[in-house]
């Protein structure tokens, strides 16, 4: 059964000026394991989408189901990574990592470790008493992302998580993030404008319409490299970046 | 951060670049303290000299030697019942209107309507002078300490409110956005988002009120006391006892100055940890 699944969603959000139709007649269904790209021009709606996955906001109409059981906020069953690191300053990176468990009243001795042992699997043991702002960007970004993790929830939600990262470091932070959803056996649903990243990363890409946004295309990514820097490097990599490019901004 | 080792480097005069600039920082240290006292002990100087040289009117214009001679007269228990006095009104009122009005900005904060609803009100209790106040909260809660008070946290209060408020509004949207997705409920956001995320703005807040709430006192007591400094300076004024009411003034200062030291040393407590980028 699919972990993810949106049947023909619609959501239309209301001002005091107008109406806007957001989402219209959405369906799609996510595998376990999955890595997923939404891809489409830009102000299609991406970003709200991502909110009514997380259950931040609900469908008009239609059903949002995540593990069979209709999504929300507070199920822990979805964790969001945003464009921003958001890392608390006031809280050392330990603490910042805790912070969902904390949330949802999870601290045990068994979460902490398993949260604790994350940090040291990927680089970050020596700043677990360290504050925010002596990491680099790169290592903010993992934290986030271990911050994430570390409630286990069975679905992540990446909203341009790299889009705040400067140039230079984002392929590396882009491979970082994505080999450890990959080791921690994650399902991710990726958020993105940048086509290249997609490419680089996703299993399958769902290119979107503009507003109101609906399933143009899914392109199935089957490029045989085992990280996005890999994939890059691949010469089927342009030829797929073209397809998907000329698909969105026809 | 500390440096592990020392760096290498080539020595000028005799000292490294390191000591040459913790020499060169302690030297402007030294030189702006000098001129800080300096100026105050120019001020002082000048003031007794004008006097002495009869440019100026001691009478009128009082000068340090009376006012040390005034403070001196004092009986050392009457001095202090009116320092009492004064600190309490103005401590219980900064402590009342400190806590308070960021209670109530927390409740704005966490219920818009509420928020929306009592906006004017806040805006025109913002803009009355409080002082207008003065005779009904004489009549309503009797004159004395408790007068004098009420005035304080009334000229306190209102700013924290708007102040807070304000600083608890700004909080980024992503950071909320963020735990709200994790399922924090509303008082989780606020007790591990909004409050810590704005310690500088409530010590600020803090600065703010210890300044307001001398105001609030001062203020009461000349409208209506029967001790502490306020009173001594009126007082003062109408028997034309110039000495008693510089006097009175020169320990405000002093008051005035510790409290706020005493503020500024909770900040450096918070700095360290609660520096957001």
């Amino acid at each position: 059964m699919a972990l993810l699944a949106l049947d023909r969603v619609d959501l239309i959000y209301q001002t005091e000026e107008s109406e806007t139709e957001a989402v219209r007649e959405l369906s799609v269904t996510v595998d376990e394991g999955e890595f997923i790209a939404l891809v489409g021009p830009s102000g299609c709606g991406k970003t709200t989408l991502l909110s009514m996955i997380a259950g931040l906001i609900s469908p008009t109409h239609g059903k949002v189901t995540v593990d069979g059981a209709e999504v929300t906020a507070a199920s822990g069953n979805v964790g969001y990574m945003l464009q921003r690191d958001n890392l608390f300053e006031w809280r050392t990176i330990e603490q910042n990592v805790m912070l969902g468990l904390s949330v949802q009243k999870k601290l045990t001795p068994e979460n902490k470790a398993y949260a604790v042992n994350m940090l040291d699997k990927y680089g970050l043991g020596e700043f677990r008493n360290a504050f925010p702002s002596q990491l680099s960007g790169g290592m903010r970004q993992r934290a986030a992302l271990i911050r994430t993790l570390a409630f286990k929830p069975k679905l992540l939600l990446l909203d341009e998580p790299f889009s705040a990262v400067d140039f230079q470091t984002r392929m590396t932070v882009c491979d970082d993030v994505y080999s450890i959803i990959k080791s921690e056996g994650k399902t991710a649903v990726l958020v993105t404008h940048d086509i290249s990243e997609a490419v680089s990363m996703a299993d399958r890409i769902i290119v979107l319409t503009k507003r109101p946004a609906t399933v143009k295309t899914i392109f199935k990514i089957d490029i045989d490299a085992p990280t996005p820097l890999k994939r890059r490097e691949n010469p089927r990599f342009s030829e797929w970046f073209d397809r998907v490019w000329k698909e969105v901004s026809k | 951060m500390k440096i592990k080792s020392k760096l290498p480097c080539r020595m000028t005069n005799g000292k490294t670049p390191r000591q040459a600039y913790l020499a060169k920082r302690r030297n402007d240290k030294i030189l702006v303290l000098t001129l800080q006292i300096g100026i105050l002990a120019a001020f002082i100087g000048l003031w007794e000299l004008a006097a002495t040289l009869g440019w100026i009117d001691s009478f009128i214009m009082s000068c340090p030697s009376r006012i040390v001679k005034t403070l001196s007269s004092f009986a050392a228990a009457e001095i202090f019942k009116h320092i009492g006095y004064t600190l309490l009104e103005c401590v219980i009122g900064f402590i009342i209107a400190s806590g308070l009005g960021t209670l109530i900005a927390v409740l704005l904060w966490r219920f818009t309507k509420l928020r929306r609803v009592s906006e004017p009100y806040i805006i025109v209790l913002n803009a009355l002078p409080k002082i207008a106040l003065g005779p009904i909260i004489i009549i309503w809660v009797g004159a004395g300490m408790q007068a004098i008070t009420v005035m304080t946290v009334l000229i306190c209060i209102i700013v924290t409110i708007i102040s807070v408020l304000n600083a608890f509004m700004t909080v980024d949207p992503g950071k909320i956005l963020l735990l709200r997705s994790m399922g924090a409920t509303k008082l989780q956001i606020l007790t591990k988002l909004i409050l810590p995320a704005n310690i500088p703005a409530l010590v600020n807040m803090l600065k703010i009120n210890v300044g307001l709430a001398w105001v609030g006192t001062i203020m009461g007591e000349y409208l209506v006391s029967t001790a502490g400094l306020g009173y001594l300076i009126i007082y003062g004024s109408q028997v034309f006892k110039m000495d008693l009411v510089m006097s009175s003034t020169v320990i405000l200062c002093i008051l005035a100055a510790a409290m706020y030291l005493a503020v500024a040393g909770v900040e450096k407590l918070t700095k360290k940890r609660y520096m957001t980028d």
